[in-house]
């Protein structure tokens, strides 16, 4: 009877996180989703507690008190310019949390307990995804921190001995599923080799990158709780996996597209190391740019009726938002219509630029998408590009050498003028040159972004009276 | 191949097939939402880990269960608590007041 409640609380707790999800088809909804959300973590943890083979509470509490210190401490007062970071080191942890279940699971069976075949083959699952999700994730946010170079390190054979020990491992679990009495330490070669490869998949990705690998770790994250879910026979750690992984897999799929790359191109791919430098020799050394002071630029704003805003990682790295905000409030006030341009990869994780504006107070209705937005330029007085690089490369669509070509790209080159926030002429993360830097209609204005804004909207602001 | 094993492809075939449909109706705009929502799912793997810290099995098994519930339980409350900051953080211009506009 017992088992049969709790059971049902899981069957509730799985609807309501469904429901969670669905809420979050919009921003008015969301916050009731992640409530619902909330109720069904809650129903499921006490669900738990009262299951008959918990016997001692003690290190229980002793968990959930840590925990519960930590998640608050990390969460609470984080700023938004540091969520990728945040998530990636989330990441970190769920992959933690299911190899170390995985792992004690696996102790019962090393003290003599028999495991089924299906518990053998999804504990293995469980470890390596878990392992592998563990170690990718802290790569991850090494990079995001830069603490390790956020550029591709390669080295030869490397895709092959990636994809070899991959093979290696399959080949392991299969053989514990198919020999019931396998050695053990078969079972922590299978882990060993996922924290190995976490570590070595994530190397030769670069920093531009990021938006794909932190969604796919958020897919292998998902997966690893399914596999915990076979391995415990828990319904609802499959239903929740699932969800994981598919809203990862998701996503990856779709900033994929959006770089106009294949899957197994951003995964094998080491952006950003040979094609860059030959689009930029092919230019020439002579290529002149317009530099241009704050006055000229403020002159330009003044004189518009619309203005397109393009943030980029850019914005993210120097703080910029509130200062984008505010220019973009003073320009509203002599009646300028403004409007957000963002683009599915700028930053560096899905969804980047959307919080950083939300949280500088800029209301969502005024940000739009690439194909929202993409017909507009033709008909906008001026773009300001803040920090953005690749997503306004014109040479995507024309150049066939670039390494970005075919990547949808805002066209930005159609407004009558373009004002590039840049903190130098260098051609930064991915290496490639980018050609609308040199039109005649751009000004380059170089310089720290979040100083040139806050300059920008005095000048702005100063004109008027 | 055990009914066990089945029924659990069943599970995972269909909560997949929603999960599939119900993301693909979240706008561009709440993708980091999403991505901190469905971390704090995830940490759903409580359900294993607290038996796994409450078994009483040997030292081990109860250490290695202790971390894996604070893991889990960092992913639920900081999970949720920052997804939910983020969407308060999304406004509408027809909302707040400090910004009018006019209405037909």
């Amino acid at each position: 009877m017992r088992e049969q409640l709790i059971n049902l609380a899981y069957l509730v707790a799985s609807i309501l996180f469904i429901l969670c999800l669905r809420g979050l088809s919009s921003p008015e909804q969301g916050k009731r989703g992640i409530f619902l959300g909330e109720l069904g973590m809650l129903i499921a943890v006490v669900a738990t507690l009262f299951k008959a083979e918990i016997i001692s509470y003690q290190w229980i509490v002793a968990g959930l008190l840590i925990g519960a210190l930590i998640g608050t401490a990390i969460s609470a007062r984080l700023p938004m310019t540091k969520m990728p970071e945040r998530i990636a080191f989330s990441h970190a942890f769920g992959g933690l949390a299911t190899s170390l279940v995985g792992i004690a699971e696996f102790r019962r069976h090393m003290l003599g307990e028999e495991l089924s075949r299906l518990e053998t083959g999804a504990l293995g699952f469980e470890v390596f995804l878990g392992a592998l999700t563990f170690t990718g994730s802290l790569m991850a946010f090494g990079k995001l921190q830069g603490f390790i170079s956020g550029a591709p390190i390669t080295y030869k054979g490397q895709n092959f001995t990636n994809i070899g020990a991959f093979l290696a491992t399959l080949g392991l679990i299969a053989y514990q599923v198919a020999v019931p009495d396998a050695p053990l330490w078969m079972f922590f070669l299978v882990l060993a080799t996922g924290l190995v490869l976490g570590i070595t998949a994530v190397l030769p990705i670069g920093g531009a990158d990021m938006p794909v690998v932190i969604s796919l770790l958020n897919s292998y994250a998902g997966l690893a709780a399914c596999a915990t879910g076979f391995a415990l026979g828990s319904n609802i750690l499959i239903i929740s996996g699932a969800l994981d992984g598919s809203s990862g897999l998701l996503l990856s799929l779709l900033m994929s597209k959006a770089m106009n790359r294949s899957f197994a191109n951003v995964v094998f791919g080491a952006f950003g190391t040979g094609g860059g430098t030959a689009a930029l020799t092919a230019g020439g050394p002579a290529k002149g740019y317009n530099e241009a002071t704050i006055e000229d630029a403020a002159a330009v704003l003044a004189a518009s009726q619309n203005v397109i805003i393009v943030p980029g990682y850019g914005m993210a790295v120097s703080q910029a938002q509130h200062a984008v905000r505010d220019l973009a409030a003073a320009l509203e006030k002599k009646g300028v219509d403004v409007k957000y341009a963002i683009h599915p990869v700028a930053g560096r994780m899905p969804g980047h630029m959307n919080v950083l504006l939300a949280e500088a107070n800029v209301p969502y209705d005024v940000l739009y998408d690439l194909d929202m937005i993409n017909d507009d330029f033709g008909r906008t007085d001026c773009v300001i590009v803040v920090g953005a690089n690749d997503v306004v490369n014109p040479g995507a669509k024309t150049d066939k050498q670039s390494p970005i070509f075919g990547m949808p790209v805002f066209n930005v080159e159609l407004s009558r003028s373009v004002i590039v926030l840049k903190r130098s002429m260098n051609t930064g993360f991915s290496g490639v040159d980018n050609e609308l830097f040199y039109l005649p209609n751009t000004m380059m204005v170089l310089g720290d972004a979040k100083k040139t804004l806050i300059a920008l909207f005095q000048a702005v602001k100063g004109d008027g009276h | 191949m055990s009914s066990e094993i089945i029924f659990g492809l069943y599970i995972f075939a269909l909560a997949t097939f929603v999960g599939y449909q119900v993301i693909s109706r979240v706008p561009a705009l709440l993708h980091t939402p999403l991505m901190s929502g469905t971390n704090a799912i995830s940490g759903i793997s409580l359900v294993g880990s607290l038996v796994a810290a409450g078994r009483g099995h040997d030292a081990i098994s109860t250490a290695l269960g202790t971390i894996a519930v604070a893991a889990a339980t960092i992913n639920v409350v900081g999970g949720f608590m920052i997804t939910d900051r983020m969407l308060r953080m999304f406004k509408s211009k027809k909302a707040p007041a400090s910004l009018p506009e006019k209405k037909a």
